[in-house]
């Protein structure tokens, strides 16, 4: 027990950031959208949250700046794509490119400058219980707002007349536009949400996960984030699992080194990576159920006039 | 339009840069100059300018065939990597020995190890319908990993005091300067060649106009009998040749020896290279000497006015976005005033 609660934690930290930014790209991407930039948009939430807190010392304007970070990253793409109807792929890139050398200019003067990480929350009385309570309820509140918006996402998707119309625009513009919605506004709205949810991760990373600031810390997080979305076939409950498979298979580096199990770091570094091509593959093979659960409309430009 | 609007992105970065020099403190004018000007004004800036621009042009080259073809490998780097290090295998194989062979044989190599490397993304896209885009980025990542294991590892210079390099490459297996007192190399010419190979190919050749189909109109290709998935498998296996070539040219061109990091995301960079370039071999060549340029401006900037590397980084990411959004004046027209309807304008 004493080894595993340690190792459960660590994969708790290492699994919220992949969870929001999953979440918020598997909402975009339910309107019809996919935005590449969740590489950049994270890594800008990072490097916003830490000099936030660094300059103030309040981790919560530096949750609300992280989250301003990455919807104003989402804003240039939903301009760019929508308005300028430039294609999706090509605009996430340069979306990614533009983050990670903005977010390494910014963040020149803040590298190698300690900070202790954000507050744990102890629920009351929950807490107390052994076991459960040191892994479930003595968090920070990150990652209880991460599982509630777990929860408030299924909710709004499955449930709700808005979440109703978000999913028709992805899966036919023409159909939803025909109906007298306004697609563009609605895409606008679930593209600044994904940002925003990928600035909270990136947020995280850097204000708890490993509280620094490194260039490019994201380490292709935000690519693993966007593989969780394909594995998860844009069902909610699926982010979650697959958002904790992934921080487990990421940190079991950290804890092989502990135990001295003599395999070179590079190669447990490697795992992640290597897991995201395996489970892609395993989701990817089945054509038809791709098919049946991607909203139809992915990636496809939208112009009222067509 | 289609070829101003590389004109037109190129102007506006250079007023959005305008704008973050002045925010940053720095004389807007001194920092363009130090940026566009300084490294274009010596005989040596200029050769620089090529070594910077070879491994640009050329995985620009093979990206674009890619991208022509709606084939999305972002994964050049990892390829240049992994050709980078089996073209080494060959020169600290043959590291105390001379010999015409060694060269040619480590430029096959490398094309070799881009090749098998881009492979696995064919196969997995062609084989499981795995996405390349997902599956070549994270085989970037495993590649810089595996490069880094294999320089602190077995590749490590046993005279090195344990410092994570190979050994120094011998002059056999170091490419050829083609201009005294400069770094300039044989790969630029290769670069040259390989801009005439890809102009060939997309223009003169049945498979230059299967990509074209393919990307166009993947309907249309398919009824005409052509093989997407041959597509798939042909673009990536040049591409990812074409890259390998760049990482050993780069390897035993400028640097010369293995090192954990051996290139400032050039992969990446060329991504920016194929779109400035409009996908055209051509094009791609003065995209590559224009990224270049960034590259070595960047440097200069840095010793210059003390500006941070990363400068670099902005500028790129802003030229491409000021591309695809002026591209919007090409497939659209800009009317002012009421909208007409389209049987008003006859």
């Amino acid at each position: 027990m004493d080894v595993f609660i340690p190792a459960l934690l660590t994969i708790i930290t290492a699994a919220t950031p992949l969870l929001f930014a999953a979440l918020g790209e598997m909402v975009t991407e339910k309107s019809g959208v996919l935005n590449l930039g969740v590489e950049g948009m994270m890594v800008m939430g990072a490097i916003i949250a830490f000099t936030t807190v660094h300059f103030s010392g309040s981790v919560s304007l530096a949750i609300v700046t992280s989250i301003l970070a990455g919807a104003i990253m989402a804003t240039i793409f939903a301009l760019f794509v929508l308005i300028f109807h430039a294609s999706q792929v090509p605009t996430g890139l340069a979306l990614t490119i533009f983050g990670i050398g903005l977010s390494a200019l910014l963040g020149q003067d803040m590298i190698g400058i300690p900070y202790e990480g954000i507050p744990k929350i102890a629920i009351p009385l929950l807490s107390t219980i052994p076991v459960v309570g040191s892994l479930f309820f003595t968090q920070d509140f990150l990652v209880y707002l991460s599982l509630a918006m777990v929860l408030a996402i299924h909710y709004f998707l499955q449930k709700t007349r808005p979440g109703l119309i978000l999913r028709a625009v992805g899966d036919s513009h023409d159909a939803a536009h025909a109906m007298g919605y306004s697609v563009v506004k609605i895409r606008f709205m679930a593209i600044l949400f994904g940002g925003a949810m990928c600035g909270l991760g990136g947020a995280y990373l850097s204000l708890a996960y490993s509280p620094m600031w490194v260039e490019q810390m994201t380490a292709g997080r935000g690519w693993i984030a966007l593989a969780l979305v394909v594995f998860a076939c844009w069902r909610t409950g699926r982010v979650l699992f697959g958002a904790y498979l992934f921080g487990g298979i990421s940190i079991l580096q950290l804890h092989a080194q502990a135990l001295g199990i003599g395999i070179p770091s590079q190669v447990m570094s490697m795992l992640p990576y290597l897991a995201t091509i395996i489970v892609l593959v395993i989701i990817s093979r089945d054509v038809s159920k791709i098919k049946l659960n991607a909203p139809a409309s992915l990636g496809k430009p939208f112009h009222p006039s067509r | 339009m289609v070829y101003l609007s590389p004109v037109l992105a190129l102007v506006l970065s250079l007023l959005a840069g305008v704008v973050l020099f002045y925010i940053m403190g720095v004389s807007p004018l001194a920092a363009l100059h130090a940026f566009f000007i300084e490294p274009l004004s010596t005989g040596y800036g200029l050769a620089e300018l090529g070594v910077k621009a070879t491994p640009l042009v050329l995985i620009g080259v093979a990206l674009a065939l890619g991208f022509k073809a709606g084939v999305w490998n972002i994964g050049a780097e990892g390829q240049l990597t992994m050709g980078a290090l089996c073209g080494s295998l060959v020169a600290l194989y043959f590291y105390d020995q001379d010999g015409f062979y060694i060269l040619p044989l480590m430029l096959i190599a490398g094309v070799l190890g881009g090749m098998a490397w881009a492979a696995i993304v064919a196969f997995l896209r062609v084989r499981f319908n795995a996405n390349e885009i997902l599956t070549s980025l994270m085989l970037s990542y495993v590649a810089g990993l595996f490069l880094n294991l294999m320089v602190h590892g077995p590749l490590k210079d046993p005279e090195g005091f344990n410092f994570p390099e190979s050994r120094q490459f011998s002059e056999s297996a170091l490419l050829p300067i083609i201009l005294d007192g400069t770094r300039l190399h044989v790969g630029a010419v290769i670069a040259l060649l390989v801009v005439a190979w890809g102009w060939m190919i997309l223009s003169r050749t049945l498979l230059g106009y299967q990509i074209k189909v393919a990307g166009s109109a993947p309907e249309a290709c398919e009824h005409a009998g052509f093989s997407f998935s041959g597509i798939i498998w042909t673009t990536l296996l040049l591409s990812g040749g074409v890259a390998g070539l760049a990482g050993i040219i780069e390897v035993s061109g400028p640097i010369g020896q293995l090192l954990p990091n051996i290139s400032p995301g050039y992969g990446f960079t060329a991504i920016i290279v194929a779109y400035v370039g409009r996908l055209h071999p051509i094009g791609v060549l003065f995209a590559g000497i224009l990224l270049a340029l960034t590259y070595l401006g960047g440097e200069t900037a840095q010793i210059q006015l003390n500006l941070p590397v990363a400068v670099t980084g902005v500028f790129q990411g802003l030229l491409l976005f000021f591309l695809l959004a002026s591209d919007v004046l090409i497939r659209y027209r800009v009317q002012f005033g009421k909208a007409r309807l389209a049987v008003e304008n006859k």
